[in-house]
């Protein structure tokens, strides 16, 4: 039985890895990717791969499932785009549907769950009244949460539609105000890319930037291969596209204060899902470096979540990259009283 | 991490993985599936994980958290006592949230002459216990939870796990099929006493035969004899709601469930006892075109 998710990173980075798999390492490989969320994504992978029968009406489903997938996050960014009709400012696609938008490989069999929207952080009341005049409802109407999100998060408190039943976070920036670098989202927006429907997504460096953020500077690494196989295929591409791609990418990611996170997203997307890199700007090694793999790789054969203690640090990580302690201490406080399970 | 035990089963055209931190529930399903064939190639579509709720509860009081590869996050432990039906409600789960390869149905469905006879309703309706009855009276068994319709032929295939008795139920049905054939009494679990049965054999020897579907009821328990009409519309929006995969099927499942709606006789029918059903089906059966 396999004690960590390395099978599923050798199928995605060698899709020719799977063919001698007996039916048994296949099974494992399926509860992996489908906890990691990346079935999709290993499903159009080995598409043209020799695998068993009722593997491969597995992976037809992932497909399936995923096209639809696509068509609805695209109709629900078209929803937004429509409540927003009169908004002037530009309105710039997130994560998932973006990659689906911009037609990039990221996109492709890869799960997608909210809408996520940036706008500038000005203009959030004028968004916010749009779309809740469209349908779209609080959340979470606790009175802690919502003065929470708006003071000290990078996005409104969740909105979620009333008939469709999809949701939405509309960005005012890409990481929370409490975390330690302050990426600067009105250069984001100014250098963001138009699509024919008059929405928009982040600029090639901007975009690759955001998901290190995302899986680096915030979170608990829950679903990092996810992510880091999505840092992995935007980086090829944009890099394979455009030659002054990584000098672009090393300028925006000190606008942003993102240089350490950038170097670590590149070594682990490399050292796990083999990204070619820019050789020039290759820096050593981190002995933490180990550590991250570790926690990534932290699922067993039967799909079960391992390495608790681990799982732990990162999740206490999380929590002190987000808040200063006493901000952390207050919070979790307030959380211990109402008596949930902190999820901020 | 904890050792896992584990088989895996074989149900209509479904294959599972069944992992278990403890040995009993699995022991008890492979008693009660011994007769089902094992998949072909030990190829499977789903894991599910039986697990302790916390680690110590696999010796403590232990109580079995029911997960998988598809999984809701607010599912409820049971104890180890009721593990099969954790088991169960664990492979039902997968089905409801992860097939594709049909639309699911929440119907018990049964067949004679190579017609299939549906039935759907509210739970207490009777749908379940109807179905392993007439099973016993000579139709061939083809599921009590999920009738799955094909997307392209329109067919309904079998889904014969083990019939799931629910209280009363489980007494009616002791009167006509052999003790041999039940699984272990479990008392007051979520869904109040529960007894499995296993399908009768010609269910399990024919578990990958179709059939086509003649004939949808709505039965509902209690009431005094009756049969009505229904609204094609009416029809369709409760087929909807009785379907976990209408919505993630997209277009594929619209397409089938139209079809089905508008080429299936339907029958709303009230009855007060098991018999007075059988002898409104019998009525209704030898009335198809």
């Amino acid at each position: 039985m396999m004690r960590d998710a390395r099978l599923l990173i050798n199928a995605l980075r060698d899709p020719a890895s799977v063919e001698p798999l007996d039916s048994g390492q296949w099974t494992e490989l399926i509860s992996i990717a489908r906890a990691e969320s990346l079935i999709g994504s290993l499903a159009h992978r080995v598409q043209d791969r020799t695998v068993p029968d009722r593997a491969r009406a597995v992976l037809q489903d992932a497909i399936e499932a995923h096209d639809l997938a696509r068509q609805q996050a695209l109709w629900e960014a078209d929803c937004a785009r429509r409540a927003l009709a009169d908004y002037p400012g530009k309105i710039a696609l997130m994560k998932g549907t973006a990659y689906v938008a911009a037609n990039l490989s990221a996109g492709v069999g890869r799960s997608i769950g909210d809408l996520d929207i940036m706008v500038a952080r000005e203009d959030l009341p004028v968004v916010e009244a749009a779309l809740l005049d469209a349908g779209w409802e609080w959340v979470k109407p606790d009175p802690y949460d919502d003065q929470y999100y708006r003071e000290h998060m990078h996005e409104l408190p969740p909105l979620i539609h009333r008939e469709r039943d999809r949701m939405i976070d509309v960005h005012h920036t890409i990481l929370p105000l409490t975390a330690g670098p302050r990426p600067d989202a009105e250069a984001m927006l100014n250098d963001a890319v138009r699509l024919e429907n008059g929405l928009y997504v982040m600029a090639p460096a901007d975009m690759v930037l955001h998901s290190i953020a995302h899986l680096f500077a915030d979170g608990d690494l829950a679903g990092g291969l996810r992510n880091l196989w999505d840092i992995n295929l935007l980086l090829g591409h944009f890099s394979a596209e455009d030659k002054n791609f990584w000098a672009e990418l090393h300028r925006r990611a000190q606008i942003h204060g993102l240089c350490a996170e950038l170097a670590r997203a590149l070594r682990l997307s490399n050292r796990l899902y083999r990204t070619p890199l820019d050789e020039s700007r290759r820096d050593g090694t981190s002995i933490s470096d180990s550590f991250y793999v570790r926690r990534l790789l932290a699922r067993d054969g039967y799909g079960r979540e391992t390495r608790k203690f681990t799982r732990f640090a990162f999740y206490v990580r999380s929590h002190w990259l987000r808040m200063p302690p006493l901000m952390l201490a207050r919070h979790l406080w307030t959380k211990w009283r109402k008596g949930g399970k902190p999820s901020n | 991490m904890g050792e896992m035990h584990q088989i895996l089963l074989k149900i209509g055209p479904a294959a599972f993985r069944i992992a278990s931190a403890w040995r009993e529930p699995l022991d008890q399903l492979a008693a009660l599936y011994s007769d089902y064939p094992a998949p072909a190639d030990q190829s499977v579509d789903f894991t599910v994980r039986l697990e302790p709720e916390k680690p110590w509860r696999r010796f403590i009081r232990p109580s079995v958290h029911i997960g998988g590869d598809f999984w809701l996050p607010d599912a409820a432990p049971l104890p180890l006592k009721q593990g099969l039906l954790a088991a169960e409600m664990g492979m039902n789960l997968q089905m409801a949230l992860g097939w594709r390869r049909h639309l699911l149905l929440h119907a018990s469905s049964v067949e004679k002459d190579s017609k299939a006879l549906i039935m759907t309703g509210l739970s207490g309706s009777g749908k379940s216990t109807l179905s392993a009855m007439l099973a016993e009276k000579g139709w061939r068994f083809m599921g009590d939870e999920f009738a799955l319709l094909s997307l392209d032929s329109g067919q309904i295939s079998p889904f014969p796990r083990l019939i799931s008795l629910k209280n009363e139920a489980i007494g009616a049905m002791q009167k006509i099929a052999a003790e041999s054939r039940f699984g272990p009494e479990m008392n007051a679990t979520p869904k109040g006493d529960i007894r499995h049965l296993v399908p009768p054999k010609a269910a399990v020897e024919r578990m990958d035969a179709p059939a086509r579907p003649a004939l949808l009821l709505f039965p509902r328990f209690g009431h005094a004899p009756e049969l009505r009409e229904m609204g094609k519309s009416e029809v369709f929006v409760r087929l909807t709601q009785a379907s976990t995969n209408y919505v993630a099927l997209g277009e594929a499942g619209f397409r089938a469930l139209t079809r089905f709606v508008d080429q299936v006789p339907v029958k709303a029918m009230d009855y007060q006892s098991t018999d007075q059903a059988e002898a409104m089906i019998r009525d209704l059966w030898s009335r198809l075109p």
